[in-house]
């Protein structure tokens, strides 16, 4: 899920990498095989490490990234409590950023340098993030699906085999779930509402069903990136295996919802024991991860603007910081 | 104006009297006051703490993970340590 765009290999670091002892590989593998956890300190090759500065950093833009699309309602929920919900919701994300910079950070990267990359266009964050929030019943689409899809792909990276990645995840899982269930309420208090609001209910999850299942991204065949990060102990299960898992689950919430689910092919398989579901216009991912998305541009400038009209708090922070060291140092 | 990181502190946190603090994260920040803010904000927002201690990371020693072996080795052979060492003789209570 957060990994869009891994499948790219630099071409300098193979020669490093030829560097690397077969010894040293293959005890690394056996101390993962082995189910040991990796720390910050510990030998590593140089292509797990990268891989998780990747994922990791990935991971941590698309949770402040993510504040966008929910922002955009703070100020037009229906109710107080909502609208405390909400931000509670937010600025949970923004926590969630700040533990994955923080365990980015242990592979010996800086939060400026993941900050700079995902502001120069650089870094890529999570596909979903690109679409507008449209309705106040987005917000419950959102929670119910997108957060959904999120719990889905990260109890497994709890149990991932770099250390403070695994920590932060147990950290980030025990937040998620009240997520989900916000969303979930309001969709349940939409349906339970006048034709007009049930009708919102219906159209948010017409537009945010396909991108979900998008989410846990390429079929694992078309997915070169899986195997080593498999073999890393990093994932843990296919990208297929965790989209039919949230497809087996949610469609259930929706018939209770007396929602439809936009996939005229979606039916139960009674053999298999999971639903069959329609095929999936990868096109479209592709489009949105190379930057076509309805709101990748404007995701970006926001960023771009915020870090910009903030640089003069930093600035001062950093001054009033210094003052006072001199100061007790005198 | 040069651009200036932030110093990075951790965060370690004590759940609740009796227990000890624990390593929870890491954080950025300009002071230590604003430490202890940013530890609060990030890492207990659901009453996760009832203190706090955030530390320099620069200030932290750690031993060498690549000198794991050696450095611990002089316990591994006093195996006397080990309460299991000893034999109970059969009859012998509270021991």
């Amino acid at each position: 899920m957060y990994t869009q765009g891994l499948d790219q290999k630099e071409q300098s670091s193979d020669k490093r990498d030829a560097l690397e002892s077969a010894a040293d590989l293959e005890a690394f593998q056996k101390r993962i095989d082995a189910e040991q956890k990796i720390e910050a300190k510990d030998w590593m090759p140089a292509a797990y490490r990268r891989t998780l500065v990747r994922q990791i950093s990935q991971h941590a833009h698309s949770e402040i990234i993510g504040m966008q699309p929910e922002g955009n309602w703070l100020t037009r929920a229906p109710t107080l409590k909502r609208k405390a919900i909400l931000l509670a919701k937010v600025q949970d994300e923004a926590g969630h950023g700040l533990y994955l910079y923080g365990a980015g950070e242990t592979l010996g990267t800086s939060r400026d340098e993941m900050i700079a990359d995902l502001l120069s266009g650089k870094a890529k964050y999570s596909s979903i993030f690109n679409y507008p929030t449209l309705t106040w019943a987005d917000m419950g689409a959102i929670g119910w699906l997108v957060d959904g899809a999120a719990i889905m792909n990260q109890i497994p990276l709890c149990r991932c085999s770099y250390g403070p990645y695994a920590r932060a995840m147990v950290r980030i899982c025990k937040e998620e779930s009240f997520h989900q269930r916000q969303g979930f309420d309001i969709m349940r208090e939409l349906c339970r509402g006048t034709d007009e609001q049930k009708a919102m209910a219906q159209d948010a999850l017409n537009r945010w069903w396909w991108p979900s299942i998008m989410m846990f991204g390429p079929s694992d065949k078309d997915s070169k990136h899986s195997a080593q990060s498999m073999a890393w102990k990093i994932k843990r299960f296919s990208n297929d295996e965790l989209r039919q898992k949230f497809i087996d689950v949610t469609v259930p919430q929706a018939d209770f919802l007396g929602l439809r689910v936009p996939d005229d092919d979606l039916a139960f398989d009674d053999e298999t024991g999971h639903y069959r579901f329609g095929a999936i216009d990868w096109s479209e991912l592709n489009d949105v991860i190379a930057g076509n998305g309805p709101c990748n541009k404007q995701r970006i400038q926001k960023r771009r603007k915020a870090h910009h009209d903030g640089a003069w708090v930093r600035e001062a922070a950093i001054a009033y910081g210094e003052k006072h060291a001199t100061k007790a140092a005198a | 104006m040069t651009h200036k990181e932030w110093p990075l502190y951790e965060v370690f946190i004590r759940s609740k009297a009796g227990l000890s603090h624990r390593h929870a994260g890491s954080i950025h920040a300009t002071d230590d006051q604003m430490a202890l803010d940013a530890a609060r904000d990030t890492y207990t927002r659901r009453s996760e703490g009832v203190s706090l201690w955030v530390v320099r990371s620069s200030e932290i020693v750690a031993s060498d993970p690549a000198e794991t072996s050696a450095f611990f080795e002089p316990a591994e052979d006093k195996i006397y340590r080990h309460p299991t060492f000893y034999e109970i003789p059969d009859g012998v209570e509270n021991l």
